[in-house]
This record gives structure tokens, sequence and C-alpha cells, in this order.
């Protein structure tokens, strides 16, 4: 077994773990891991967003137990200082040592700090880390004013996180263009007017002398005698390789920095490899994620002398991201000493600047920029990339809304999509043929295009469409044979027409007699536009639905009352006992922190629920697609960290949203501080208390394909948050496809989160009010369904199994069971029926 | 499948006893109720849109369950079908063709509606 040590527990480190467990056994390598940071890697890219979620876990590339389970000796926090080749011998800050068959160099960059005088002084910051931004978050709690030293991709990325901690936000840029690199004179200037719209000041030309201040800094004076005040300033002049080990064991570095590597990612040592930030490759130090995955394929290819892989040269195209401006680059952006003819579109009134370099011959496309509107970037590189024929005339491809021609140019199954990942178109449809693939969340899942930087998405949308089509299946989702219409058309028809039954619907605009499958989507919307009794139309509902209860394996049904946000006093959980005891219920806890009684027959429900209804219990809707349960946490009444009283507050939200019916089940909870203990980040909408008041995340879930609820609005009161919540649920009820969670449905979303915070907290649709007016409705015209039914003999008598015999089912056979019952096996029924 | 050899299908030739179910009002419009006989049960669907009746036995094929009765009605092109609560199996009403899989088909019964009360065929 070979020893593989690891040092730096970043992205590339991360991805070359995962690479090599997944293409060799256990019992080829053994792998150890040294990472400097108290954080296990995470995703270094989506850096930013920790100022609007400060959750560490959600930018985890793995959780703790992902290197356990794959037998990854992980030790974080500590740092290697020295490598002994002699012995394959490495040593940490600590004195632990460790010996290695082979040496993987993980360790990235740190921001380079440029030499000026006072940089050491409080208020000045880097922007590379967790630790880096906490420490930003906390100062800027008392600073005004930020300053940002450089105007490329990672200044201006800062920029923005600067003006969303409310700071009056400067960049300072030495050269005369923003992203210099990326950038020509056009683009730079309209992505200078865009970030000027955002309220960023842009300063160029602007060399630093010297940061001013005693201990704490307050401005910067330029080598033109100009002054600046600022209470901090964020430091983004580039990276500097960390290379400090290489050195010190006499690898050879690079004059400026990195360390050096053949094709093969080897160092002077064969012993020691280098990949990601670090690794000085032909001269050049690839500041990207993708590239340094590349080269960890190519190190696990090495270390299975597979020997086929070599790193080349890598594209160095790039999307900018998080910005709130539109800025792309990709191949030959500048095609500076490269003969070529540029074609430029330039829309000032627009602030879009399109730019692309046709090759002299005109038959191919060297690369381009995009400042405004980005949305052809995905097109656009590929047609780069592969060397597509052009239209015959190419400015189509910069013209017209998405990139006119381009759009429809056929890509070869070769085209790399997800450069993060790797990949390729091919793979793309493969997979939603082999695996059947229904959504674009799948397709994320099982291909991983698009989990990286994210940029590829809308392409990787694109493809999954244009595969279903091919396969004859309708991308226009059509909801069966009987309707030619969308769940979403069938919303408005109903609500416009006003159509009350399912029979006047398919009249109206359908065909045939219906089936299972339009029947319970047309129930679901009636219900949550007319909020009418759901009995009224039994036989359109599902089964659940028509008997207020969930079927069982045997016939029987279960019933579970409503236990808002999981509190119930002593006398009540008494009387689930008696009338468990009493009809002989199977009782257990659920994982929706409420009590589920299973095994009742269908005669016996109404009477069940009459003596739960009498002791003050209804409904609780475990049948209905519709609002599940809120779960809570014990909170600040209890508990010594809890910030707010989450149990108040989650019983208020699932007594407000109970009973609403959706295309899908709705699941909620309430955490009293970020130690999360009521999960709230795995619901549909989840709720978590914070010093200044609520943060609400949504789209979460648990279930079959597990994923973080992302926050929707942060810091709000709880008279905020109930209209946010509205705003949203309404807002997916009338618009997700049946049986879509609330989660799948925002993956489908063009624009994701960022488009659904525009809909629900800036209303840029002007519907908010409307959509509260409908919730409104919703809530105040709630009734207990089973209150109704119990009160009602007409609908008392449908509970029945036979309409010729007053007995229940007597093949409905339970066995005796760790002191309760339970319904016997399928197979066992099978064979008693006979 | 012999377990469901219990049910055969009863065309109106053979039809020797008609059992009186109920009267037409007791049953849900587009929807059935299950009828015992002799151990046996029956689901008798009204199928009120097409304007038909139709009985088959009210045991599912695929997994033994006695439920066809609460099963949702439709059609399938021109087949008027039944879909099984459980697992959405479907079966036509006509023949008890399962639909949608390969299990065994429904033996079904002749229905006969006369003065307001509702029939349903066994042969002895
Ligand atoms: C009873 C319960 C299991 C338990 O004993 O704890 C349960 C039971 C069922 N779940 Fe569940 N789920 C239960 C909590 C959960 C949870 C945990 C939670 O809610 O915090 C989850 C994961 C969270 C989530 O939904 O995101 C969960 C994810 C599912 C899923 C997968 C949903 C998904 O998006 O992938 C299904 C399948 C579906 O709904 O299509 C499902 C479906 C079902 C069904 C309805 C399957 C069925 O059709 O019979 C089960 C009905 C049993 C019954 O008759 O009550 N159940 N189910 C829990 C009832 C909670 C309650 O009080 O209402
Ligand atoms: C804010 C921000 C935004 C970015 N946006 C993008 C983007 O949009 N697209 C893109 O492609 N790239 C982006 N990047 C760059 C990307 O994050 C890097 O290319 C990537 O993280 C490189 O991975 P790495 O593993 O080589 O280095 P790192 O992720 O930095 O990991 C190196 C790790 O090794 C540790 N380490 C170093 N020396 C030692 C030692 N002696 N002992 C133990 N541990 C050590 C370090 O502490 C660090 O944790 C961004 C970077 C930042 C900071
Ligand atoms: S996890 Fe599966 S088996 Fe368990 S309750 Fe949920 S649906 Fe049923
Ligand atoms: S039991 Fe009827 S479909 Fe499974």
């Amino acid at each position: 077994m070979e020893k593989i040590i690891v040092i730096g527990n970043g992205m590339v480190g991360y991805k070359f773990c995962e690479k090599l467990r997944a293409k060799a056994t256990k019992e080829q390598f053994s792998i150890q891991v040294f990472g400097e940071e108290p954080n296990v890697a995470y995703d270094r890219v989506h850096l930013s967003e920790y100022f609007s979620n400060q959750s560490v876990s959600d930018l985890e590339m793995a959780p703790r137990s992902w290197y356990v389970e794959n037998d990854i000796e992980l030790i974080t926090g500590e740092l290697i200082i020295n490598i002994d080749r002699e012995n394959k011998k490495i040593t940490s800050h600590t004195g632990l040592e460790a010996s290695y068959d082979k040496l993987i160099l993980a360790t990235g960059s740190s921001a380079f700090v440029p030499p000026i005088k006072g940089s050491e002084m409080q208020g000045v910051f880097v922007y590379r880390t967790i630790e880096d931004l906490e420490a930003i978050i906390e100062y800027g709690k008392t600073s005004k004013k930020a300053a940002v030293l450089g105007g490329g991709l990672l200044g201006l990325e800062a920029a923005k996180a600067m003006l969303d901690l409310n700071q009056e936000t400067h960049v300072i840029e030495f050269a005369s263009r923003l992203m210099p690199r990326q950038l020509d004179q056009g683009g730079s200037d309209s992505l200078k007017s865009k970030m000027e719209e955002l309220g960023v000041n842009i300063h160029m030309n602007r060399n630093t002398a010297s940061i001013l201040g005693e201990d704490k800094m307050t401005g910067l004076e330029f080598t033109d005698g100009q002054l600046l005040a600022a209470d901090m300033l964020v430091i983004s002049c580039g990276i500097k390789p960390r290379d400090e080990l290489a050195t010190q064991c006499g690898l050879e570095v690079g004059t400026r920095g990195g360390i050096v590597v053949n094709d093969l990612l080897e160092t002077t040592d064969k012993d020691i490899y280098a990949i990601g930030e670090c690794a000085l490759h032909k001269n050049f130090i690839y500041g990207l994620v993708a590239p340094g995955y590349e080269m960890a394929d190519v190190v696990v290819d090495q270390l299975l002398d597979g020997k086929e892989k070599v790193f080349e040269s890598y594209d160095m195209s790039t999307k900018l991201k998080l910005i709130g401006v539109d800025v792309a680059s990709f191949g030959d952006a500048l095609c500076e000493g490269t003969p070529h003819k540029p074609i430029v579109f330039e829309d000032n009134v627009e602030g879009v600047y399109k730019r692309i370099n046709i090759s002299e011959d005109g038959k191919s496309l060297l690369g381009g920029i995009l400042v405004g509107d980005a949305e052809a970037y995905g097109m656009l590189l590929q047609v780069t990339l592969n060397g597509m024929a052009l239209p015959p005339n190419p400015e189509d491809l910069i013209l017209g809304s998405r990139g006119g021609e381009a759009a429809e140019m056929e890509l070869p199954d070769t085209a790399q999509i997800c450069s993060c990942e790797n990949v390729t178109k091919g793979d793309i449809c493969k997979a939603v043929v082999d695996q059947n693939l229904e959504n674009i969340a799948d397709v994320k899942s099982c291909t991983k295009a698009g989990t990286g930087c994210g940029a590829c998405t809308p392409m990787v949308t694109d493809i999954f469409n244009d595969q279903l089509k091919s396969m004859g299946k309708s991308v226009k989702k059509v909801l069966c044979e009987h309707f030619e219409y969308s769940r979403q058309e069938l919303f408005d028809l109903i609500k416009i027409k006003g159509i009350k039954s399912y029979d006047d619907l398919l009249d109206a605009h359908g065909s045939g007699d219906g089936c299972e499958v339009c029947k319970p989507a047309v129930a679901s919307l009636m219900a949550s536009i007319w909020n009418e009794l759901i009995l009224n139309q039994d036989t359109i509902q599902d089964t659940n639905d028509r008997f207020l209860a969930n079927i069982q394996k045997g016939g029987s049904y279960s019933v579970v009352p409503r236990i808002p946000g999981g509190e119930i006093t002593p006398d009540k959980l008494i009387v689930i006992g008696q009338v468990a005891k009493k009809y002989d219920l199977y009782t257990k806890i659920t994982g929706g922190q409420r009590i589920d009684l299973f095994g009742a027959s269908v005669n016996q429900l109404p009477d069940i629920w009459e003596e739960l209804i009498d002791a003050g219990f209804e409904s609780g809707h475990a049948y209905g697609k519709s609002l599940r349960t809120v779960k809570s946490c014990v909170g600040s009444s209890w508990c010594r960290y809890g910030l707010h009283d989450s149990v108040s507050f989650a019983i208020e939200v699932e007594e407000r949203y109970r009973g609403l019916r959706s295309p899908h089940k709705l699941k909620s909870a309430v955490s009293g501080c970020r130690r999360e203990c009521a999960e709230a980040l795995s619901k549909d909408f989840g709720i978590i208390a914070t010093d200044l008041g609520w943060n609400l995340y949504v789209c979460g879930n648990g279930g079959a394909n597990p994923q973080h609820a992302l926050l929707l609005a942060g810091d709000v009161d709880s008279e905020t948050c109930l209209k946010y919540i509205d705003r949203f649920l309404m807002f997916y009820i009338k618009t997700a496809e049946p049986l879509n969670r609330t989660a799948t449905w925002l993956n489908k979303m063009e624009g994701g989160i960022a488009y659904l915070k525009q809909v629900v907290v800036e209303d840029s649709l002007g519907i908010g009010t409307e959509l509260e007016r409908e919730m409104d409705f919703m809530v105040d015209t709630y009734k207990c369904e089973w209150k109704e039914v119990v009160n009602n003999p007409e609908l008392r008598k449908k509970f029945t199994h036979f309409v010729n015999a007053e007995i229940p089912d007597p093949t409905m056979q339970f066995e005796a069971f760790r002191g309760q019952k339970k319904p016997v096996d399928w197979d066992v029924a099978l064979v008693e029926s006979k | 499948m012999t377990e469901t050899l219990a049910y055969k299908t009863v065309t109106t030739e053979e039809v020797s006893t008609w059992l009186e179910v109920a009267v037409e009002k007791d049953f849900p419009s587009n929807g059935g109720v299950c009828a015992e006989y002799k151990g046996l049960q029956v689901a008798v669907f009204n199928f009120t849109r097409r304007n038909e009746w139709y009985a088959t036995q009210n045991l599912c094929p695929h997994k033994q369950q006695m439920i066809l009765s609460r099963g949702m009605l439709g059609s399938e092109g021109e087949e008027p079908k039944v879909a099984c609560p459980f697992h959405k199996q479907t079966f036509s009403l006509k023949n008890g063709e399962n639909l949608n899989g390969d299990h065994c088909a429904l033996a079904t019964y002749p229905v006969k509606v006369e003065n307001g009360y509702v029939y349903v065929g066994f042969k002895n």
C-alpha cells in the first residue's frame, strides 16, 4: 500500500482526494491530509456567499464525515513547516511527523500584499479565507467607508461585498482599465459605469503611496499627493503562490514565485507533485479552480501509472459572478499582437458592451468580451473552444437577445460544458438517456455539471431540454393526455374563469375522461384557489386526500393530529394514548415532531377523529400535498443559547399556513440560533433566529435529493418574515409543476435564487400585495377538514369498506410486534388471500 | 398468478344470480364502492361521465390489496380504466387488462341498473 500525503486541504487538495478515492481502492493508497486552516476544505470560489449566510457548512466541499467514510486521515489546523526529502518525512509546527511515499503539494496561494507603508495597521484586510471574512464582517460593524485596492476579478467581487456590508465603497485601480487582464478599454468603460450605478466609486490610474493612520487606518495617500479617507481597506492585488515549503526543501521555484512543475505536475523531485495555485506550469500560475482540478486529475492518473494524461495549457475564460453586473471574457479576449478582426457592439443606454475577435480568414472565433449581458457566454465559449464554423454573418453571434444564431448552433458531443467538473455535452446527453433524468436538478447531481462555479448552468439546461426534445419528450410540460396545458396555465384558467369543478374544467378545456394524473393535480389547484372542502369532489382526490388519512400496507389508514411546533401538553398526550389504546393503533413519534397513529380501518376514522377533535386536536394534513409540520427547537424560553422564542414563532407559522394545499408538500422549521437544532435549512422554508431578527431560508429539501435552503432575507422582523413567506408560497403555488418540491422548482427557475429574491423581496413583478391578498384569503377560509366530516352524517357515510355490510375489510390482517401491532407483509397477505 | 383464481370473469350470459348491491344514489359519481358476496369482494364503479357501470374484483393483483373500489377512474385513449390507490397500476374496466404493467388481468362482472337499484352478476 502506497502512502500519500497531501499538504493543503483546499479546493484542489480536496478534489485530489475525491478523484483518487473514486479511481483507486482504499487498499492501494492510504491518504493523509494536512491543512493549515481550521476548517475542512471549503468552496473558496463562492467565499463571498459567506457574507449573506454565515454558514461554514454550506461552503464545505464535503463534511468531515466524508473523510472518515473514505478512510482519509484529515488533520486540520496543522501547518507543515519542513520537508525532509532524504528520509521522505514532513514536520508540522506542533512537531507532528509523518513519512510519505508520494507527496502532493496543494498549498495554493495567499493574497499578494504590495510593500505599501502602513499595511500592518488595523482595518487593513486581505480577502482569501473564512477567517479574513469574519474579521472584515466584525470590523465592518464600526466602519462606514471601505476602499478596495485592485480593480481585478477579485477586487470587484470584494467591492460588491463591501457594498453589501453597507460601506461607502471605493475601488482603486493602478491601471487605466478595470480587470486589465480580461477587458479592453471599451469593456472596462461600460463595466465602470455599471459599477458606479451600483454605487461603487472607481478611481483609475491611482498608485497608492501609503496607508494613513496611527494604529487604526484612516485613509490612503496616492503618489499624485491626493488623499482618500477610509475606515478599512481590502487589499486584492493578485496572489502569491505558497512555495515556502518548496524553497525550504530545495525544489525549484520560479523567479516570481510558484513551484516549478512539468506536464506531469512533477516537481524537480519525482516523488513530489505540486497542483493548484501553488504550481508554476510553463511559467504560468493558474488563478482559477478548474485548471487545478485538471491537475489533480493528471496526478491521480500518474499514481495509477495510467500515464496517458498530461497537463497542457488551460483555457482561462472567466465569467464574473455575484457583482450584479454580467461580465465575461473568453478565449483570446484582447488579441494583443494576434492578427484578428474585432466586431464590437456597444449600447451606452443599456450599458452593454460586446466584442468578438474573428480570425483574419473570418472562419473562426478567437475570443471576446461581454459586459452588461453575458447570456451568450456559454455558447460563444463553446464556439471558440471547439473551433466551430461561424454563421454567414458573424455579428449574429452577439446581436439578438440569446446570442441569436449561436443558440441554434449544434455542439459536438466532445464539447466541454462544465469546466470545473470537466463534463462534456456527451456525458450530459448520455446521463439523460441512460438514467432517464426528468429534471435539471437530477442532471446536476448525476453528472456534477454546474456544481462548480455554476457559470455553465444555462448551457446545461439548454442541452437537457434539447435532449428531451430529441427523445420526443415534450418540454412544454402539459399535464397529461387530457389537458394540453401546463399546471400554471390551468391555474390561471381556473382562477380567471372561476371554474369550481373538475368536470366543468374538463368539458371546457380538456378531452377524454381524465386520469390519476390530472385529477389530483386539478384537485390541488382548486384547493389552492378556492379553498373549499375537498370532499365535495372526493373522487378526484388522491386516495390519501379522499379519506383524509394516509393509506398503509394492507389498506388500513394512519391518523396524524396537528401538533404545532411539536409542542404538546401532558393532557393531550394522554388523550392520544387513550385513543390509540381504545382503537388498538400503532403509535410512533414521526420525523416531523408529532405522533402518527397507524392501523385504523376506514370505518373507524370518523370516530377516532371525533374523539381527537373533542380534545382540541385538528387535522395534521399528513395525507395532503399541503403544509405538514413546522418543527421547532426549544428556543430562548429554555435554551441557554436561544436568541428568540422559536417555539412561539413556529406555532404562529404553522397555524398561519395549516391546510394550505400546494403542488407538493410543504415543510418548515424555526431554530432559535445558528446551532440550528430544528434543521430549518432542510426545509421548504426555514427560519433561523439572528441577533437582529430572523434569517429566512427557502427551497431546502431533505428526502431523496437533500439540498440546503438558501437565504431569501436576512435579519427581518417577524412581520416581514411572514410577509415574505406569504409571497414566496403563493408564487410557488402559482408557478410550480405538479409534484415539484420547492427545491426542484427553484432548480428549474431561470435566474435561480437571485431572481426569486427580486420577485419576493424587491417585488420586481409588482405582484407582492396580490400574493399577500391571496394568502390572506387562504388563511381566513381555513377549516379543519376532519371537523367538517365528523359533524356531517352524509360525509361520515363515505367512510365504509362495504356498501352492503357494516363490517371492516376482513382481509385486513395484523400481527403482534414489539408490544404493538403491524400489518402482515405483502407476500404473506398474498398467500392468505387465496 | 394462482391466488386470484378465486376471482373469475363472468359474462352476462353466464349470470345465475344478480346481487342487489345498493341504490344508485349510494354510489359516488365517477367512483366506486365495494360489495361483499360469499367472501368475495367486488368493486362496482359508477362512471357517471361516460354513463357506464363496471364491476371488477376488488383485489389488486400487484400487491394483493383489497382496494380497487377506492381507485380513481379515468380513460387512456378510448379505454375506461381504474388506477389502484397504492402504486397507480391501471386496469381496463372493459376487460381487466393491466394497462401500465404486466400484472394479471382483473376479473370483471356484468352490472345492471333497474329502477334505481344496482345489481352485479355472479355464477355459482
Ligand atoms: C410518518 C413519517 C415517517 C416517520 O415515521 O417519521 C413519514 C412517512 C411517509 N413519508 Fe415521509 N414521513 C415523515 C417524515 C419525513 C421527513 C422528515 C421531516 O419531515 O422532517 C422527510 C424528509 C424531509 C423532506 O420531506 O424534505 C420525508 C420525506 C419523504 C419523501 C421524500 C420527499 C422528497 O422531496 O424527496 C416522501 C416521498 C414523496 O413525498 O414523494 C415521503 C413520503 C412519505 C409517505 C407519505 C409515503 C407514502 O406515500 O405512504 C409516508 C406516509 C406514512 C403515513 O402514512 O403517515 N416522505 N418524510 C414522517 C411523518 C412526518 C409528519 O409528522 O408528518
Ligand atoms: C474571493 C475569491 C473568489 C474566487 N473566485 C473564483 C472564480 O470565480 N472562479 C475560479 O475559477 N476561481 C476563483 N477563485 C480562485 C480559487 O478559489 C482558487 O483558484 C482555488 O481555491 C485554488 O485552490 P488550491 O487548493 O490550489 O488553493 P487553496 O484553495 O488556497 O488551498 C490551499 C490550502 O492549503 C493550505 N496550506 C498552504 N500551505 C500549507 C502548509 N504549509 N501546511 C498546511 N496547509 C497549507 C492553505 O491554508 C489552504 O487552505 C477565487 C478566489 C477567491 C479568494
Ligand atoms: S422513508 Fe420511506 S419507508 Fe420510511 S416512511 Fe418515508 S417513505 Fe415510508
Ligand atoms: S397494490 Fe395496487 S398497484 Fe400496488
